[in-house]
């Protein structure tokens, strides 16, 4: 993608990849609309596979730190995921987890709940409309009568992007919000000052509570807990008030509180707020003090109301969160 | 020496892809296999969650077409609970997802699909590309496809909330109305789809369809397939996306089958193969009979054309005199083109513009009614809906208190998955041949066969270039490679 202006200082190498993801992260990426070409004046787009026509070997080809910034989306789930993060941890000074999955594992991270073994044995063979009687797994070579076939191995767990190379920058969200992305980009593009290493950027330090225009009382409210489909919501009252999970307290805003504009609580696609590491400690101590109860009985057996607790607070969350997997 | 053409990784596709063709000593087409090499396995961790979640977790399957697992999750939480929402919420669903169909459909016809026809086929690939397209038809057009797409996406957001990841849906109906206002936004923006629906079939029919050349590679081309076609249909056999039966009908046209979606397990089964992480769905009745073609063969495609072949005609006026246009100029239903699938997906967008404006002008529309209640214990549901992609089947067990046990799941794109072996397998063997220089202009003819299905690679659809990146390693036996071939 080459930019018209061939006058402005020395563009930036970007690439943008995916590793186990849906598509989601690039189309956020093309959602820049007409600041693409904002973009493309700043930056060379050096790979891409979504879009443009360059290849692993491209990558292989280039010098190392060749790449000024790249945005890795998708969890590591498989081997072909894991030999990209690498790949491009060598060839990129400015290495970014963009969205949910790179950053804490997403949605496709919910697969630590189970394993290689438990999702092979559901997807290829007992699920009811699959007929597989030699129980057929796919393997990494196949051989075939004109040849050795191959696949990329899939691992027993999910990791996210920083537990398999060194992340410089965290941008969360599932997908994170177009508009949070070209504000980083151009920081990076005009010299800014960028944030210490590690920092999760294009997000605020404190929880969706504080963009959240629902009505809150601050009272310990909680009598008991409920499920959305329990409640007759009123589009008006703080989720949690109305008894209903909602991770905003345990969670980054930065959003626009999108899913809530929506009449859906928050699921915590953005990660925790700058003052938590783990989203479900952070949920917990937050719904510990808005639970109208002072009997630790009591207390338990509120709690106890929540339907699955775990894959609801670390819903985006399970790899690289204290838990990281369901011991099996 | 035997050779093998190895194209890794085939990135237009919406995940990973990999096309494997190996060759003859000869130096023609042996066999193709197109892998997919990569699974996240939605179907084991779905359970455990609350089912009224999983609307919310299934659009995490594809970032491109979020909407139709919104939907078909949706139709299956209701169906686990055994409610039937009030016609309000029915009708804003219906209506959100139509413009989910035009949004796909305009991005896949003009960034994918009119490069090849447009442009031309073997046009140089710096110009086989959307913005090839926007010079051949103008600025102002190129403008023009953006803005609609843009304006469907807004429609998208008002009514599913998140952008990308919709949250309209809970078991029974819908969290969020519309108001009278908006509605009469959405009124006036239908009409601008149905005009641009217009304007994209004139496209079509003076670009493609006057140009003898073009007609004859869709027609005679290496890509024809027999295969038998699927499609929901509503009460009178008529193509619907949101709800009723699905239909399939045979190589010849004939009732194969026509079931509720209960019943899919009746009809639909999938095998396995160890060489792709995709299952490959057939029809259950007729059996497993390979990668082959014709009547007896088990494999099935649900594309925007099998929809078309499968139903009897469109449930709106322009849409149904379109359909008649497309079955007079191709010799009458069922087709078996596999590049009419392109000019399927236009009519399919001019009856989602058609029926977008028939949802926004129902009275209904703006109703408060957007909930039944749940008085059924929960326990089993099948929700059908019509992906761009194919016919896309969400079934859901869950214990009494609402709690996913089991979650089965078959995917628009994976009905094709034989299909697009078996497709690209012919088109490599008609257009790879001994004594044939593998060019740019070859490798996209071949990329052509797949680029019909628009197997939910439409990412790409929203940017500029419109290439599928493609090397081919020609190797020996030992894997060594002899020549590598590619577009740049």
């Amino acid at each position: 993608m080459e930019a018209t202006d061939k006058k402005t200082k020395p563009k930036i190498k970007l690439a943008v990849y995916w590793g186990a993801a849906c598509g989601g992260c690039c189309v956020s990426v093309l959602d820049v609309h007409e600041s693409l070409f904002d973009v493309v004046a700043a930056a060379d787009l050096v790979f891409w596979p979504i879009a443009l026509d360059f290849k692993y070997k491209d990558v292989e080809a280039m010098a190392d730190q060749e790449i000024d910034v790249t945005l890795y989306n998708g969890a590591v789930r498989n081997s072909e995921n894991e030999h990209l993060a690498h790949l491009l941890r060598q060839k990129t000074k400015v290495l970014v987890a963009y969205g949910s999955c790179a950053h804490m594992g997403g949605i496709p991270g919910l697969g630590n709940f189970s394993d290689r073994e438990g999702i092979f044995e559901r997807v290829y063979d007992t699920t009811e409309s699959t007929v597989n009687p030699d129980k057929l797994r796919p393997q990494t070579e196949t051989e075939m009568k004109e040849g050795v076939l191959t696949l990329p191995e899939f691992y027993n767990d999910v990791r996210s992007l920083d537990q398999v190379v060194d992340v410089d920058y965290y941008l969360p969200g599932c997908p994170p919000q177009t508009e949070r992305l070209v504000e980083v980009f151009m920081a990076i593009v005009t010299g800014a000052e960028l944030p210490p290493k590690g920092s999760v950027v294009g997000a605020l330090e404190k929880s969706q509570c504080d963009e959240c225009e629902r009505k809150k009382t601050d009272n310990k409210t909680i009598k008991e807990f409920r499920r959305p489909i329990d409640i007759q919501d009123d589009g008006e009252t703080c989720f949690l008030e109305q008894g209903v999970i909602c991770m905003g307290p345990a969670t980054r805003g930065g959003c626009g509180v999108r899913c809530i504009e929506g009449n859906a609580p928050c699921r915590g696609c953005y990660g925790p707020p700058a003052d938590a590491m783990d989203p479900g400690a952070k949920m917990m101590s937050a719904i510990g003090t808005m639970i109208d109860a002072n009997e630790e009985e009591e207390i338990e057996k509120i709690v106890d109301q929540i339907d699955d607790p775990a894959g609801t607070f670390y819903r985006f969350s399970l790899p690289g969160s204290i838990i990281r997997r369901k011991l099996l | 020496m035997s050779k093998r053409i190895t194209i890794d990784p085939i990135t237009r596709l919406e995940g990973h892809g990999k096309i494997e063709i190996f060759l003859t000593d000869e130096g023609d087409v042996d066999n193709v296999y197109f892998q997919v090499p990569e699974l996240r396995g939605f179907e084991k961790f779905c359970e455990g969650r609350p089912v009224e979640e999983l609307a919310q977790i299934v659009t995490k399957i594809c970032g491109v077409c979020p909407g139709c697992h919104h939907m078909a999750s949706g139709k299956a939480a209701d169906a686990v609970y055994g409610v039937e929402p009030p016609p309000t919420a029915k009708k804003l669903r219906e209506l959100f997802y139509m413009a989910h169909f035009v949004h796909s459909h305009i991005a896949h016809f003009y960034a994918l699909a009119a490069p090849d026809f447009v442009v031309g086929p073997t046009a140089p690939a710096a110009e086989r590309n959307v913005l090839g397209v926007i010079n051949k038809v103008g600025v102002e057009i190129g403008t023009e496809v953006l803005k609609q797409r843009r304006i469907a996406q807004e429609i998208q957001a008002l009514l599913g909330g998140h952008q990308t990841h919709v949250v309209m849906n809970i078991p029974g109906g819908v969290r969020k109305g519309l108001t009278a206002e908006q509605r009469d936004d959405i009124v006036e923006k239908s009409k601008g789809f149905i005009e641009f629906s217009k304007f994209s079939l004139q496209v079509f029919n003076d670009i493609v369809l006057g140009n003898e050349t073009y007609v004859d590679i869709i027609l005679n081309g290496p890509y024809s397939l027999k295969l038998h076609s699927m499609g929901m249909v509503d009460e009178n056999n008529k193509v619907n996306f949101y709800d009723g039966k699905v239909r399939v009908v045979d190589v010849e046209g004939n009732e194969h089958c026509k079931y509720a979606p209960n019943d899919y397990m009746d009809y639909v089964e999938e095998r396995v193969e160890p060489w792709s992480y995709l299952k490959f769905p057939f029809l259950k009745k007729i059996g497993w009979k390979g990668f082959v073609e014709g009547q007896d063969s088990g494999v099935y495609q649900a594309t925007p054309l099998s929809r078309l072949n499968a139903a009897d005609g469109m449930a709106t006026p322009l849409a149904q005199v379109e359909y008649e246009r497309m079955y007079e100029t191709l010799g009458g239903s069922p087709v078996h083109a596999t590049l009419a699938m392109h000019w399927a997906r236009l009519v399919e967008l001019l009856y989602s513009a058609e029926r977008a404006l028939e949802l926004a002008e129902d009275p209904d529309i703006i109703g408060t009614d957007l909930r039944a209640p749940l008085d059924n214990i929960p326990n089993e549901g099948v929700g059908i809906v019509e992906a761009q992609r194919g016919t896309l089947t969400h079934h859901y067990w869950t214990d009494k208190k609402g709690i996913v046990t089991k979650a089965n799941i078959v995917v628009g794109t994976t009905n094709n998955n034989a299909a697009i072996c078996m497709s690209l397998k012919k088109a490599a063997q008609g257009l790879i041949k001994k004594g044939v220089e593998v060019n740019d202009g070859i490798l996209n003819m071949v990329e052509m066969a797949f680029r019909a299905y628009d197997p939910c690679f439409s990412c790409a659809t929203h940017n500029q270039p419109g290439k599928m990146p493609l090397v081919v390693n020609f190797r020996n036996k030992e894997g060594e490679i002899v020549r590598t071939a590619s577009r740049d």
